[in-house]
């Protein structure tokens, strides 16, 4: 264990603490997208760098981003009242720890405890490349169907619905929940 | 410990914070970042083990990584135009309050 | 003596590396390779906000600052000490972590970005396979510092500003990255040194730069506009514009953090017009075979400051788009555009060098271009223009 992988780790590791226990969404999705850049530099450690630079573009340039779009579309910009945690998080606690049991449990107790490291590994991106357009080609593909699928889809579920079926006569929805005077932030 | 069970270790502990904030948090966004923490805890165990298997040349886990990325964010995507549109009927992102099928 | 003059900093380095005991090798090699890049972009800014303020003064037909030093020439010097010494305001509401932290997230990844530079023969300093990844992922990294500084000073107008310079900058990255796809293709890596080092060749009389091919032309142009939309430089200068929403996103900023932002909007200027002269025009190579007995670092400064100068001039010239101009330019235009240059490109390295192969790229090059643009433009009917005076 040198002394970059204890830093990374535990840098990594107290971000997503912080993302999942944090107040302000805002901060959350910060916080989540430190802790993506902690497992790039934990990538370039493996010697990835292909994927390293790739999660840094897609995830702390695209997915961070959105996520942020929609905590300040949905109106997470301010407190919420009550705690962050759900009534019910003493299950949700139990089941992370009997599935984090079971992996240390298995991790220990398998042959990667003996594994040594091989001497040299590379990865070229002429090699990534070549792979991707012979043996990956089909993966490649359908990657790309399931992407404009995606996009596609994306796009049609959060358009604005402008039928006037699920209107009340002043314009709210029907499926909206009567709410108390004091009514949502 | 060897470097390998370092990151499996590292790997675990990671998915247990995202599955603990997924199954735990109130709000329907915060639950899409714990997913994308698992996805990424995930990644984290096949770069790994690619690093530390017989043949690294055969580039398997990298392979998978890059399309497990490309899969992930567009799953976002999907996932937070989802949130979108219930906020719009719902008015709250709150996940304990979008329970109209219960009877 | 031509040689040596060219690997004048490589010899200097080596030298230096001679002082160092041995374990102390590798840091002291490192530091000597970024120690550069350090001083001489930030002293490139500095004369780059002179040039430009004249540039622009006289473009507008006024003198620009000449006041501070003979002809204005310590101008800089002015500014760099007033930013120092104003006051830092911070707004009482402002969420003071991430306001703190917002310029120093935006300024790192700018300067990662010159690490994989080539500037002159031998002269990079961080030699990647993946380096044009690498430079495409320090520039998305530094989107999210643009909206830490727009949210995080509880200001309405700060937020539109970033709001609206992050949707701008995501969708000019695609064209930015896939216009530079073409190049990749060509030469097969992704590394800018043997990207330049592909264009190292002598064809009569022009160099062998991609630029002077019609996929590159489209490409390298494609590219420039892109850029500009990335650094928020005009015409793409909405998030900021200085006659709407004054500052945009850095507007509860004051001293030496809006130093700090500016310093890293050009910055982020230069290092993006020296990747536009690596992957198109050639890098560190003479333009004539003759010419290159004048160091490879001279021509790759000369032509980023003659690209620099072309941004001034731009500035100064063409009025600023409206947001939803520039994001149907960006989605309805450029992203057809530059698909069919990498076809285009495709075709030029297939077919046969000759007359045909010019014709060919030519049309695929002016063909959707003329196609595109009428298509999209041509549902504005607008009147005849008539003046009416006072009379």
């Amino acid at each position: 264990m040198t002394i970059a992988f204890a830093i990374v780790a535990i840098l990594t590791i107290a971000a997503s603490v912080a993302a999942m226990s944090l107040r302000n969404l805002i901060h959350c999705a910060l916080a989540m997208a430190v802790a993506f850049g902690g497992i790039a530099l934990l990538y370039l450690q493996l010697e990835a760098q292909f994927v390293g630079f790739a999660q840094i573009l897609v995830y702390i340039g695209a997915v961070a981003i959105l996520i942020v779009f929609a905590v300040l579309l949905t109106r997470g910009g301010e407190a919420p009242e009550k705690s962050v945690f759900s009534a019910s998080w003493i299950w949700g606690a139990l089941v992370t720890a009997a599935v984090f049991a079971t992996l240390a449990w298995t991790i220990k107790n398998s042959f990667a405890s003996q594994r040594e490291p091989p001497a040299n590994v590379e990865a070229t991106v002429k090699q990534i490349g070549d792979s991707l357009m012979t043996k990956f080609v089909l993966p490649l593909e359908v990657v790309g169907l399931l992407l404009t699928a995606a996009l596609i889809g994306a796009v049609i579920i959060a358009m604005r619905d402008e039928s006037p079926k699920t209107k009340m006569e002043d314009g709210r929805s029907k499926m909206e929940k009567p709410s108390a005077p004091g009514g949502h932030p | 410990m060897t470097p390998l069970a370092g990151y499996l270790l590292l790997s675990a502990m990671l998915f247990a914070i995202g599955l603990a904030g997924a199954l735990t948090r109130r709000n329907a966004i915060i639950v899409l970042i714990g997913i994308e923490l698992m996805l990424n805890a995930a990644n984290l165990n096949f770069i790994a083990f690619w690093r530390f298997s017989e043949h690294p040349e055969a580039l398997t886990g990298i392979m998978f990584v890059i399309f497990s990325i490309g899969v992930a964010a567009a799953e976002a995507a999907v996932g937070l135009a989802l949130i979108i549109a219930i906020y719009r009927h719902y008015r709250t992102t709150n996940v304990d309050e979008m329970d109209s099928l219960k009877g | 003596m031509v040689e040596s003059l060219d690997q004048i900093f490589v010899s200097l380095k080596h030298a230096l590396l001679g002082f160092v005991p041995g374990n102390w090798q590798a840091l002291a090699s490192a530091i000597l390779s970024l120690l550069p890049i350090f001083v001489i972009f930030p002293t490139l800014f500095a004369i780059t906000t002179l040039l430009e303020r004249k540039g622009l003064g006289r473009i507008q037909n006024r003198y620009g600052p000449n006041r501070v030093g003979p002809f204005g020439l310590l101008q800089p010097a002015a500014d760099g000490l007033k930013a120092l010494t104003k006051e830092d305001v911070v707004p009482h509401a402002a969420d003071k972590i991430v306001h703190f932290l917002a310029p120093v997230v935006l300024v790192i990844p700018v300067f990662l970005s010159f690490a994989v530079l080539p500037v002159g023969r031998n002269l990079v300093a961080v030699d990647m396979d993946a380096g044009l990844l690498f430079f495409f992922a320090v520039g998305a990294a530094t989107e999210l510092s643009v909206f830490m500084a727009g949210w995080s000073s509880r200001n309405k107008y700060a937020l539109l500003g970033a709001m609206r310079a992050i949707a701008q900058m995501v969708s000019y990255e695609i064209p930015l990255i896939l216009s530079s796809v073409g190049v990749v293709m060509i030469v097969g890596t992704l590394s800018p040194v043997k990207i330049v080092e592909a264009q190292g060749t002598y064809h009569g009389l022009l160099p062998d730069w991609f630029v002077f091919t019609p996929w590159g032309l489209a490409g390298f142009i494609i590219f420039m506009i892109a850029a500009a939309a990335e650094s928020n430089r005009s015409p793409f200068d909405l998030p900021e514009g200085e006659s709407e929403i004054i500052a945009g996103y850095f507007i509860e900023y004051s001293g030496f953090k809006f130093a700090l932002f500016f310093l890293a909007e050009y910055l982020g200027m230069f290092a993006i017009s020296g990747l536009g002269i690596t992957l198109f025009l050639g890098g560190w190579h003479a333009p004539l075979q003759s010419l290159e007995v004048i160091p490879s670092w001279f021509w790759f400064f000369a032509k980023l400051v003659a690209i620099i100068l072309v941004f001034i001039w731009i500035r100064g010239t063409v009025p600023r788009l409206r947001m939803d101009q520039l994001m149907n330019l960006a989605w309805k235009f450029m992203i057809p555009m530059v698909l069919i240059n990498v076809v285009g490109a495709a075709v030029w390295h297939f077919m046969q060098p000759g007359l045909a192969r010019w014709l060919v790229s030519i049309a695929l090059v002016v063909g959707p271009y003329l196609w595109l643009g009428k298509s999209l433009f041509q549902s504005k009917h607008l009147a005849k223009r008539t003046y009416r005076f006072a009379e």
